[in-house]
Order: C-alpha cells, then sequence, then structure tokens
C-alpha cells in the first residue's frame, strides 16, 4: 500500500530540474551581492561618492548656494600663495607629532605600569578608559574651563604654590594656547593608547622575562629585546590609528579656540572648516581638506609595511 | 582573548586574599615579587598616582563645578576651590528646565539608535557574506572596507554637506542618521569579521546538509553565537554617534534638532559669567548615558577597541 503511493509519488514528480531560481539561492556571487547591498550602499552614497565630489569640488569654484564651474588648479594656486593655509599646515604637522610621540611614550608607559601586579587592577583599567569614552567636546569644554584666563584653577594653584606671579594666558597666547591643545589632545588620546598596548603587553609570556634575568638582562634589555619587538605590529596599528584621527582632529580645536589666537591653532581641518561652512567658499575649503590626503595616504603606508615586516618577522603561525 | 584575562582579572578583584598569597603560584605575576613595597611606591605607584590624577582631574572639577554655587564659582581665595559645603542642584535644574537640554539629549538619543541599528544590521550582512559566503572578491571588498575606516569625517564633511542637502536631508534628523553608518559601519563590519571567523564552520555545514538557507544559518546559528560581538558593535557605534561632532555641528542649524555636543558649544555658551555652572552640568550629564552604558560593558568594550585593532 504505502509502497505503491510513494511510487506514484515518485512518478508524478520527476526529479526536478533546479531552475534559475533554485541555482541563484545557492549562487555565493549572487548571494554574496544581496547580503552586501545595505552596506555597499551606504559606502557608495555617502562615502566614496562625497570622497569623489569633494576633489571634483576643489577644482571648482562652488560657493554655498551657487553651483561652480571648473576652474582648474585655481583653489590650490591661491592657497599655495595663503600664509593662513602653511601656518595651519605647520600647526597639524606640529599638533600631530608631538601629540603622538608624547601619547605613544606616555601611553605605553601607563601599559607597563598597568601590566604590573596591582590590586584592584581591573577597575584601575576601567577607570583609565574613561577620558576616552567622555564625548571629546565635553571633556573640550571642561578644558576651556580649565584653561580659563581669569579663573584657572591650574593658574591659581601655582600661584598659591608660589610658582609663577601671573595668570598664565593658556589660550590667548601664540605658543600657549598650542601647547595646550596639544596637552588636551595627549589627555584624551593615552588611554587608547595605553589599553591597546597593554592588550598586546599580556599576551607576552613572563617565563621570556625570567628566561632574561637569568641571562643577566638589565630591566632596559629586557624591554628592547623582548617587550619591544614582540609589541610591534600592535605598535603599528595603534599609531597609524593615533596619527590619522589626530591628524585630522577637529573638535578639540574647534570648542577650546576655533583656531584663533590669529590662526596659531588652525587645523587643516578646522581651517576647511571656516573657509567652507562660514565662510561659504566651498571650493577652497574642499581644496583644504583635498591636501590632507596625501598625508593620510601616506600614513596608511607606512603602517601598511610596517605591518608586513611584522607578520614576516613572526612567521604567519602566530595569527 | 581578552575575554579570558577579563574574567581573570575579575576573579583575582573578587578574591584579594588570594590575589596577595598566591602571586608565585599565578604564572601571569611574573617576577614582581622580587620587587620590595619602597621601590614599588616610587616606580609603581608613584607615577601611576600621578597619572591617574592627571586624567581625573577635570572630570572632578566638572563635577564640582557643576553643583557649586555662584557665590563660590569664581572666588578662589574666599572658599576653598577644591571642595564645597553647600552643593547647589541650581545649574543642573536651570540646565534641565530652562533650556533644551532635554531635546537635544533625546536627539542624541534617537539619532545614536537609529544609525547604530542601521549600521548593526548593514555591517552583519556585510561581514557574514565576507568571512563565510566568501563570493568573488571578497578579501578585496574587506580590504576596501578597512580602508573606509581609514577616510575621516574631516576630509568628508564639505562634499557631504552638498549631497545631504541636494537629498533634501538638510537640517533634518535623517542627515545624521543616514550620514553616521559611513563612519559605524567599516568599524563594525571589521569587528563582527572577526567574531565570525571564531564560529566553526562545521556548525554551518551541519545546517546546510539540513537544508537551511544562508539567512536561516545566519540569525539561527551565527548570531546567536556571535552575540559579545554585537554588543561590542552596538556599544561602539554608539558612543561614537553620541561623541560625533563635525557633521551634526554642519548639517544642522536649527536649535530644536541639534545633538548634546553641537547644541552646548553652539546655544549654551553665552556671555554670562556665571555660565560655567550650567555648562559643566551640561557637559556632565551629556557624559553620564555613555559612562553608565560603558560601566555595565567595560569588557565588551575594551574587547571591542583591542580586537578591531588586532585584526
Amino acid at each position: 500500500m504505502t509502497v505503491a503511493i510513494l511510487k506514484s509519488r515518485l512518478a508524478k514528480r520527476p526529479i526536478q530540474e533546479p531552475t534559475t531560481w533554485d541555482r541563484l539561492k545557492t549562487n555565493k556571487s549572487w548571494l554574496g551581492a544581496w547580503f552586501m547591498l545595505p552596506a555597499a550602499v551606504f559606502l557608495i552614497l555617502f562615502l566614496a561618492y562625497p570622497l569623489g565630489l569633494g576633489v571634483w569640488l576643489s577644482f571648482t569654484d562652488t560657493r554655498i548656494g551657487r553651483s561652480g564651474i571648473f576652474v582648474g588648479l585655481e583653489n590650490y594656486e591661491w592657497l599655495s600663495g595663503d600664509s593662513t593655509f602653511w601656518l595651519s599646515v605647520f600647526n597639524t604637522l606640529l599638533y600631530t607629532s608631538v601629540a603622538s610621540v608624547i601619547k605613544f611614550a606616555v601611553g605605553l608607559y601607563l601599559a607597563l605600569l598597568l601590566n604590573e601586579r596591582l590590586p584592584f587592577k581591573a577597575i584601575l583599567r576601567a577607570v583609565v578608559l574613561i577620558p576616552f569614552i567622555v564625548p571629546t567636546v565635553l571633556s573640550a569644554i571642561a578644558f576651556w574651563w580649565l584653561f580659563d584666563p581669569q579663573f584657572s584653577i591650574i593658574s591659581w594653584s601655582l600661584k598659591s604654590m608660589g610658582l609663577i606671579t601671573e595668570n598664565i594666558n593658556f589660550l590667548g597666547d601664540v605658543w600657549n594656547a598650542r601647547w595646550s591643545v596639544i596637552f588636551a589632545n595627549i589627555w584624551r588620546g593615552v588611554p587608547f593608547v595605553a589599553i591597546t598596548l597593554l592588550a598586546g603587553l599580556q599576551t607576552v609570556s613572563p617565563s621570556l622575562y625570567e628566561a632574561a634575568t637569568i641571562d643577566g638582562a638589565t630591566p632596559w634589555q629586557r624591554f628592547r629585546f623582548i617587550t619591544y619587538p614582540l609589541l610591534t605590529p600592535i605598535i603599528a596599528v595603534v599609531m597609524t590609528f593615533s596619527v590619522l584621527f589626530t591628524f585630522t582632529d577637529f573638535q578639540l580645536i574647534w570648542v577650546m579656540t576655533r583656531g584663533g589666537p590669529v590662526n596659531a591653532t588652525h587645523l587643516m581641518a578646522t581651517l576647511s572648516y571656516q573657509r567652507a561652512i562660514i565662510g561659504g567658499n566651498l571650493g577652497e575649503g574642499a581644496a583644504i581638506s583635498t591636501a590632507m590626503i596625501p598625508f593620510l595616504l601616506a600614513a596608511i603606508l607606512v603602517s601598511w609595511f610596517g605591518l608586513q615586516r611584522s607578520k614576516w618577522q613572526q612567521g604567519e603561525a602566530n595569527d | 582573548m581578552t575575554d579570558t584575562l577579563a574574567g581573570k582579572l575579575a576573579a583575582k578583584v573578587a578574591d584579594p586574599q588570594r590575589m596577595l598569597t598566591a602571586s608565585t603560584a599565578d604564572n601571569s605575576e611574573g617576577m614582581s615579587y622580587l620587587n620590595r613595597l619602597p621601590r614599588r611606591l616610587v616606580t609603581l605607584y608613584l607615577p601611576l598616582g600621578i597619572i591617574l590624577f592627571v586624567l581625573l582631574f577635570p572630570f572632578y572639577w566638572m563635577a564640582l563645578t557643576s553643583i557649586k554655587p555662584d557665590s563660590q564659582l569664581l572666588d578662589f581665595d574666599t572658599y576653598s576651590p577644591f571642595w564645597t559645603w553647600n552643593p547647589t542642584f541650581k545649574h543642573i535644574y536651570k540646565l534641565l528646565f530652562e533650556t533644551d537640554y532635554p531635546i537635544w539629549l533625546w536627539n542624541t538619543m534617537l539619532v545614536a539608535t537609529c544609525a547604530t541599528a542601521i549600521s548593526i544590521f548593514a555591517s552583519v550582512l556585510a561581514a557574514y557574506a565576507i568571512v563565510r559566503l566568501r563570493y568573488k572578491g571578497a578579501q578585496w571588498v574587506g580590504g576596501a572596507i578597512f580602508l573606509a575606516y581609514l577616510v575621516p569625517p574631516s576630509i568628508l564633511f564639505i562634499p557631504l554637506s552638498t549631497v545631504v542637502f541636494q537629498y533634501g536631508l538638510f537640517d533634518t534628523p535623517f542627515a545624521l542618521i543616514l550620514t553616521y553608518p559611513t563612519i559605524l559601519i567599516p568599524f563594525s563590519t571589521w569587528l563582527l569579521m572577526g567574531y565570525f571567523k571564531t564560529i566553526p564552520y562545521e556548525l554551518e555545514e551541519c545546517a546546510l546538509m539540513d537544508g537551511a538557507s544562508r539567512w536561516q544559518i545566519l540569525v539561527k546559528i551565527v548570531l546567536p553565537l556571535a552575540i559579545p560581538g554585537l554588543i561590542s558593535a552596538f556599544i561602539f557605534c554608539f558612543t561614537l554617534c553620541w561623541n560625533e561632532f563635525i557633521y551634526a555641528l554642519t548639517f544642522i542649524s536649527s536649535t530644536q534638532y541639534k545633538t548634546v555636543p553641537v547644541a552646548i558649544v553652539t546655544a549654551l555658551v553665552d556671555g554670562d559669567v556665571y555660565r560655567w555652572g550650567s555648562l559643566m552640568a551640561g557637559a556632565l550629564i551629556g557624559s553620564l548615558p555613555l559612562v553608565i552604558l560603558y560601566a555595565f560593558f567595560v569588557e565588551h568594550y575594551v574587547s571591542a577597541m583591542t580586537g578591531a585593532v588586532k585584526e
């Protein structure tokens, strides 16, 4: 009985040829395209297209509310003779190099300290990250208040300790303002560097240090020949990110000084905002942004080759 | 890796007695027992204390300023500047009931939640496709997404502002909800790719044999196993949204649509010499949601940060 039913069913439904739809459902490229669609829509519409558009705008004289015409390299020619632009390039390079180097040094030092045997280590680690969690703008406002020309608590403390007699004009003086914003940037960046490097440090086996100590290595040698080589890959990545984000920083400067005093703290990002959005000169602002791209590419390439080298040093097995 | 370490750390904190006595038994303690206390004081606790002081003082000062009465706010000589015996909620009250602060908080929350949801949805699909479908060119797409993460908002905001204007999104919350994912998708895709790679392929093969579709595999097998990764991605995206400044500053001009960071800088700053109280209160309350979220998910946050760096 059942056999008969089965037979009749089988007879009625010969093995189906897979339809186009069935093929598509299992086709990896087809499925992959559908899965990629949402991300691709966003990244193309709001990232790739604007990126290209930005380069195009830098060759036009577009202003807010008026579409521009192609003017070739005019914006760049104008910028190359503009001392404010070159000042902003200088500021950006100073800001990035000083802040990155100190962030790296202090961050590595803090990571080494946190890697020691400590009570309440987990809590300490959590607390250290707080400056990185709190929105930059909000901590920048706190720094603005700390650096107030009249009521700065730093000036007050130094005065009551007898170290200075006059209030320090933190954000009003050219070099003071530069060092102040650099300090705020370091303050915000150190936790990120420290915690990521700490994660790298925790993978280094203590027995390496013990072996080196038995062989008579000094603490500096232990750092130089064990810690540093093993950390190189993670250092390369962390510092790439750090340099990229410092180079393109906008928030801290805009909140604390808006580029002042006399353009002394204008970075390329803040200058492009000022020229493009406030001044309405979109083409010129886009040219300043576009001028940042070569620097960013250089940073990415340096880290890329740094990574390749460290992979080669470690062998593939370490993945 | 971070998770296991975190577990170890948590266990140590929970059991201080063991931590004090069993240092030699625990391999990870290394040789620190060789250093005696006075030496540790100078080389470890002192520098750590100084760094922690510098890192945390701005927050203390922020919190203190927001509860000081006006009379003590600027007068450091009569009253001790580092403490107040007459805390007042005047600044906070003024902020919450006399300004648009609650609206700005709501805007920030709305934008951050929507943008995060969109980004996680898009990145889950993209990450799964790149790691597991491995269609033609998947590796290249993975690389391109990493590069997209390196494109900073501060070189995109000028062309994006014209794009946003063309699409008619200017000065609406959608301008932010639709542009923030460009910052978030590359990061969370990259992060989730790492998590998906750790899920055994055999599980998916079994499901495929049983006739599950790719969509079913993703929803019923991969996602439940990747929940820690999803939480990490969610927290990181949410924090980034809350933090974002330059797009919000450029694309939004009416006060009622502003987000907290922009509104504080543009709308709350006035000429009043006592404004510092409410400014600091605004900064404090604006940071609190993130700090609370962070306090609950520290380990996820740290693993997101370090995981993304290590990939």
